[in-house]
């Protein structure tokens, strides 16, 4: 998937006023955006579902305009099938597993789930292992199986676009590790391109193909094939440390 | 229970019922709107939207009875097109009784809104859905109780009621005696017998109401729903 992204937003809040200004046109599948807390990642990734308006710019996504500035186009969220997996999951604490899963197919007035939508339901609470969990709540679920089930629910729109705002940042190490390599699988398996936000260089080694490097609310540097970012990284600490 | 007492206890609790439901309709279109959209003046329209919790009673219903007697035109659109007459009569005093109690509910619908994590509407947005769908599947889930809570408080607030009722309604026994009126009059004419009994049946609904709003708030979650 090609991104063609050029947006810039200016955000005061508690009277400090932060200039969004990210610049970056990269071909892949699993793009991470990387950089310290306060780079701006959270507030790209919004403006790509479309959760924020960028002030000018514009966002290409593969052959769709989401949104261009001089041109009027603003697409609504709704409208851009994006699955978004919020950094704290923002699973619906009223609803169980089965129901924040099936929350895609959900219309304003309760009704209840097509066959087809029941099928899919069904898969998705099994391939995240979070079947015999599909009664519980929120509330009830470990770290784990609340990413599952975060992941499942987004997956099940059948977005063209996965965005994971740092999916691994609420998990204890040994879980990271596995749910790492769980993501891979199945972007690999679904072939759904996504954008995850992370802090954590590991991350990036294990999940990411392309990186995209924000400092201050602008992209540092161009962007980069993980594998090469990993040694980049080696030299600049190197460098850094010949100093 | 005597008609003396029966009469009063079921006017009051038709005039509450009524004037709940108006307060909570407009309470919550209110609070939504307010914790919903920031826009110049919102602290003002708020402040006005608050004015007859702290207003005196007898004030409000004055301007309630400028607004709505014969003399306005508010009041004769009433008469000519619905046919509702509001001063001297029962649906009068749900008026006054409703202006009264919709800040109880206005108050608790905005800080339940207000409540609710963006990101959950977010994600609602993220998921497809449209304003309506995230409002009945989302945002009103998570604010009811609270909502709730403040539609109780109202529905006792109504009940009490006296000032702007005497004044919109008047005291006319068995169309606008409501229970305050009722124990007022009962006073008065040194009928302590009544008022006790009209006492005794005010307290013991207040009460109720606020164990019940109490009970709202703190109670679980909701039951599970249908998918």
């Amino acid at each position: 998937m090609r991104f063609d992204v050029d947006i810039g937003k200016c955000v005061v809040a508690q009277g400090r006023t932060f200039d969004l200004a990210v610049r970056f046109c990269v071909d892949s599948d699993r793009l991470a955006l990387f950089g310290p807390s306060g780079a701006g990642k959270s507030l790209t990734l919004r403006a790509l579902a479309g959760l924020i308006r960028p002030d000018r710019g514009r966002i290409v996504i593969g052959d769709q305009v989401w949104f261009d500035r001089g041109a009027g186009i603003d697409v609504p969220t709704r409208a851009r099938r994006v699955g978004y997996v919020f950094q704290d999951y923002a699973l619906f604490p009223h609803r169980t597993v089965e129901q924040n899963v099936a929350a895609a197919h959900a219309h304003w007035w309760p009704s209840r789930l097509t066959r087809d939508a029941r099928k899919a339901v069904d898969e998705l609470l099994d391939s995240f292992a979070i079947a015999e969990v599909r009664r519980s709540y929120p509330d009830q679920l470990s770290g784990g199986q609340r990413q599952r089930t975060a992941l499942a629910r987004a997956l099940a729109t059948r977005p063209r676009l996965l965005l994971l705002d740092e999916p691994f940042a609420a998990l204890d190490d040994t879980l990271r590790l596995r749910l790492r390599a769980d993501l891979v699988d199945v972007q690999r398996r679904s072939r759904i391109p996504m954008v995850l936000i992370t802090h954590d260089p590991d991350d990036l080694i294990e999940c990411a193909e392309s990186v995209v490097t924000l400092a201050q609310g602008h992209v540092a540097g161009d962007a980069m094939e993980a594998a090469s970012w990993s040694t980049a990284a080696t030299r600049m600490a190197v460098a850094a440390t010949s100093d | 229970m005597d008609a003396a007492a029966l009469i009063p206890l079921l006017l009051t609790l038709k005039v509450a019922a009524w004037a709940t439901l108006l307060a909570t309709v407009a309470g919550v279109a209110a609070g939504a709107l307010l914790a919903k959209f920031e826009f110049t003046g919102r602290d003002v329209v708020d402040a006005i939207l608050l004015l007859p919790m702290v207003m005196p009673p007898t004030v409000l219903g004055y301007y309630l009875l400028v607004a709505f007697g014969r003399r306005s035109a508010l009041g004769q659109w009433l008469e000519n097109t619905l046919g509702i007459e509001l001063v001297f009569t029962w649906q009068g005093a749900v008026v006054a009784a409703a202006v009264v109690a919709f800040p109880l509910v206005f108050k608790a619908a905005r800080a339940a809104f207000e409540a609710v994590d963006p990101d959950l509407e977010r994600a609602g947005r993220t998921l497809g859905y449209t304003e309506a769908t995230l409002f009945t599947r989302v945002t009103f889930p998570l604010a009811w109780r609270g909502i709730a809570a403040g539609a109780m408080l109202a529905f006792a607030r109504a009940i009490g009621e006296f000032g702007a009722t005497l004044m919109v309604a008047g005291n006319i026994p068995g169309r606008t005696q409501t229970m305050s009126i009722a124990i007022y009059e009962a006073v008065y004419a040194g009928d302590d017998a009544l008022a006790n009994r009209l006492v005794l049946i005010s307290s013991v609904v207040c009460v109720v109401m606020l164990v019940a709003a109490s009970g709202i708030i703190k109670r679980g979650r909701l039951r599970p729903q249908r998918l």
